[in-house]
């Protein structure tokens, strides 16, 4: 131990023992770190989809009451011919109404009527009519029916109404829950599976309320936006990164495509507005008008995607290719393109999932209106998911709550949707190259 | 040894060609700074006063060199020299570069392949280039072969790229070893057998000559004495330029050696001359292993 060489070197031993401790400490600390911040991610992503589906869920449900209904022949077909016309134009509220006095025989205050007739979605009238036309020998005859109830009856049903309420604080009295009691005592009242939320349109009713037509909304305006961006993109892409020489101008262009990247979308919004609906005079809340609209948005990010695609793809490719004696557009078409697909798509899929959940633009060029039709087409008036999603939780009707939540489930369901079928996409061309 | 740019010019005096036409005569005697004899008879490529400029940096300096038919000629040099680009100038691959300019001439078989109304494209089929680094298709070892005839239309039919893609593996000594599986992808093969695949796929369009870059230095010693046999075969049919830091292999495969040293060609010359009794003073520290 004396050799002053040998002293040196167990201290330094010593120091790294002691160091390491610390080292090991540091590094267990940098994985707390780490997992602590994924399990806050976590966390709120489990709250954020907890939060949305049990409050979107209920919307899937509807309530219906089954009623005693008469085709009475007096109302549907006063002349006795079974003439189609007829029973087209004949009227089913009245029909309706009389099937709930005759339910509730011993209702006959007027305004006791009114609240009567309120438990009943006007919608059943539409029921009732088409059941008639599809069979016009149950005129004269008198069947039980289930009928789809009034949004507030629904809210009842569903117990998303505090019965222990001060009935002046209540938009059901106690009068009507009497009524709908004793209606399911005779299980006259049942919650079925909510086909209308899927397959309609909008409504000023929220139990009538679907989603379909923002769902096609959406689909147009996504089909305008992926038809026009992908191929501009890739195409911009492709010159800016295969064929342009690097000089001022091309630098200018891809400083200003990334700016572009970063303007709020906002401001798209108002552009498209002023381009194609003041100055080319396109039709407002159009889903084309939305796409154009859409594409100006997403376009930065899939030239940006693109070229980052590009520029992965090995440049010994392109070295063997034009070795060969290919053209510089055969190297791209053969050999880069191919193997930059998978990028493109990718960075194509993040652009129109991000185009999807965009709502901020489209409310300037007037895809903010009250729109209960299916839209026929590009230029027919539409809407489009999130904007429902905003319409809805405007309104101050308690069922268009849990319609907001279902609207925005659709809404996730598609996005989950894409990025699958990105992943597909993605993996299918990796195998094959 | 440090040798410096001043060094080089004090010890090579820098003169110019006297007569371009003149120079253009197949073994005409040029007068270049170059130790050795740079032409030989009917050449197939013919440089002559070649400068390449990446920039404002001058890569290649007043560079005239014959390569002649049917044999292998090796350039040798340190890092940096010049020799890769050089290689490149020689089928236009530099083109590729913004920013790579050349000027003086450089003919095939005659006709001066910098020419406005030189087709790029048709000079890369007559002109082969094999890479550093084994660079197959991601494709099929079939589809790697079939390329270039099928872009260049080679093959009537099916029946004829089929021949190509056997002859071409068959000359390239890969045949066996992949005849039973033409539909993997190239990319699965091992690195020396890329390589040859890569060597394949360049002589199914035929060319005239091949440029291979360094195109052992990513193999394993039997890998690379593959190659090396391969190159003394395709010898026969086909003019080879080859870039290589491995003295023993330019030694190995070539017949005749140039020697590059910061953008110039110090000294060309017989392979064994230039291995045993080099002219110049550089030539012979580079080979010596002084530096480089």
């Amino acid at each position: 131990m004396s050799d002053p060489g040998s002293v040196r070197a167990l201290t330094a031993r010593q120091k790294v023992a002691a160091s390491l401790k610390r080292r090991y400490r540091a590094e267990r600390r940098f994985r707390i770190y780490g997992v602590a911040a994924v399990s806050i991610g976590v966390l709120f992503v489990v709250f954020l989809f907890a939060t949305i589906i049990s409050k979107g869920y209920t919307a899937f449900e509807q309530t219906y009451i089954a009623l005693d209904v008469t085709y009475a022949a007096s109302e549907l077909d006063p002349n006795g011919t079974h003439a189609r016309a007829d029973l087209e134009s004949a009227d089913y509220q009245a029909l309706l109404k009389a099937a709930l006095r005759d339910n509730f025989p011993e209702v006959t205050e007027r305004s006791e009527l009114r609240k009567l007739y309120g438990i009943i979605s006007s919608a059943a009238e539409v029921t009732l009519r088409e059941r008639v036309l599809a069979h016009p020998d149950l005129v004269g005859q008198r069947e039980r029916i289930w009928l789809l109830a009034k949004d507030e009856v629904d809210m009842l049903v569903k117990g998303e109404m505090d019965r222990s309420l001060p009935e002046a604080q209540r938009n059901v009295d106690d009068q009507t829950i009497g009524w709908i009691d004793r209606l399911a005592f005779e299980h006259r009242v049942e919650k079925r599976f909510n086909t209308g939320f899927f397959t309609g349109g909008d409504s000023r009713e929220p139990e009538q309320a679907g989603v379909w037509g923002a769902v096609v909304g959406s689909f147009f305006t996504l089909a305008v936006t992926l038809l026009l961006s992908f191929p501009i993109g890739v195409a911009a892409a492709v010159y800016l990164e295969e064929f342009a020489s690097r000089n001022r101008l091309t630098d200018l262009i891809e400083v200003n495509i990334n700016n572009l990247a970063a303007v709020p979308s906002i401001v798209f919004g108002l552009l498209g507005l002023a381009m194609f609906i003041q100055f080319f005079g396109l039709p407002r809340s159009a889903p084309l008008v939305g796409g154009l609209v859409l594409t100006l948005m997403t376009l930065p990010t899939i030239i940006i995607t693109s070229r980052a695609a590009l520029k992965a793809v090995p440049p010994s490719i392109r070295e063997a290719a034009l070795g060969m004696g290919a053209s510089r557009v055969q190297t791209v078409l053969h050999h880069v393109l191919p193997l930059a697909v998978p990028g493109m798509l990718t960075g194509a899929i993040i652009g129109m999932a991000r185009a999807l959940g965009e709502s901020a633009p489209l409310l300037m060029i007037g895809m903010v209106a009250f729109i209960a039709d299916i839209p026929k087409g590009l230029t027919s008036a539409a809407t489009v998911l999130p904007v429902q999603v905003y319409l809805w939780s405007n309104s101050p009707e308690r069922a268009f709550v849990e319609r907001t939540s279902g609207a925005i489930i659709v809404l996730l369901a598609f996005l989950l949707l894409m990025n699958a079928a990105a992943v597909f996409l993605r993996s299918r061309f990796e195998r094959r190259w | 040894m440090a040798v410096t740019g001043d060094k080089i010019s004090t010890t090579v005096p820098r003169t110019t060609v006297t007569a371009a036409p003149d120079a253009t005569q197949p073994g005409a005697k040029l007068d270049t700074k170059t130790v050795g004899q740079v032409t030989v008879a009917n050449p197939v490529v013919s440089a002559r006063n070649v400068n390449v400029y990446y920039g404002e940096k001058h890569a290649i300096k007043d560079v005239s060199l014959d390569i002649g038919r049917n044999a292998v000629i090796a350039l040798i040099g340190p890092s940096g020299c010049g020799k890769s680009t050089f290689l490149r100038s020689l089928n236009r691959m530099n083109d590729t570069i913004d920013s790579a300019r050349v000027t003086g001439s450089i003919t095939l078989d005659g006709q001066d392949i910098y020419d406005r109304r030189q087709d790029v494209v048709q000079l890369r089929a007559r002109v082969g280039m094999v890479f550093q680094k084994p660079n197959p298709f991601p494709k099929t070892i079939y589809e790697n072969i079939a390329y270039g005839p099928r872009i260049h239309g080679l093959a009537a039919n099916r029946a004829d790229l089929d021949e190509i893609v056997q002859t071409s593996l068959q000359k390239a000594g890969l045949w066996e070893e992949v005849k039973d599986r033409l539909e993997h992808s190239g990319t699965s093969l091992s690195g020396g057998q890329q390589q040859r695949l890569c060597i394949a796929r360049a002589i199914a369009v035929d060319p005239e000559v091949i440029l291979m870059d360094e195109p052992c230095s990513a193999l394993d010693p039997i890998a690379t004495a593959r190659i090396e046999d391969l190159i003394d075969e395709l010898r026969q049919n086909y003019t080879i330029v080859i870039v290589t830091h491995n003295m023993q292999q330019a030694a190995r495969v070539s017949q005749r050696t140039a020697y590059f040293h910061l953008g110039d060609l110090i000294e060309v010359g017989p392979t064994d001359q230039i291995f045993t009794n080099p002219g110049h003073k550089l030539t012979e520290d580079y080979i010596t292993g002084r530096f480089g």
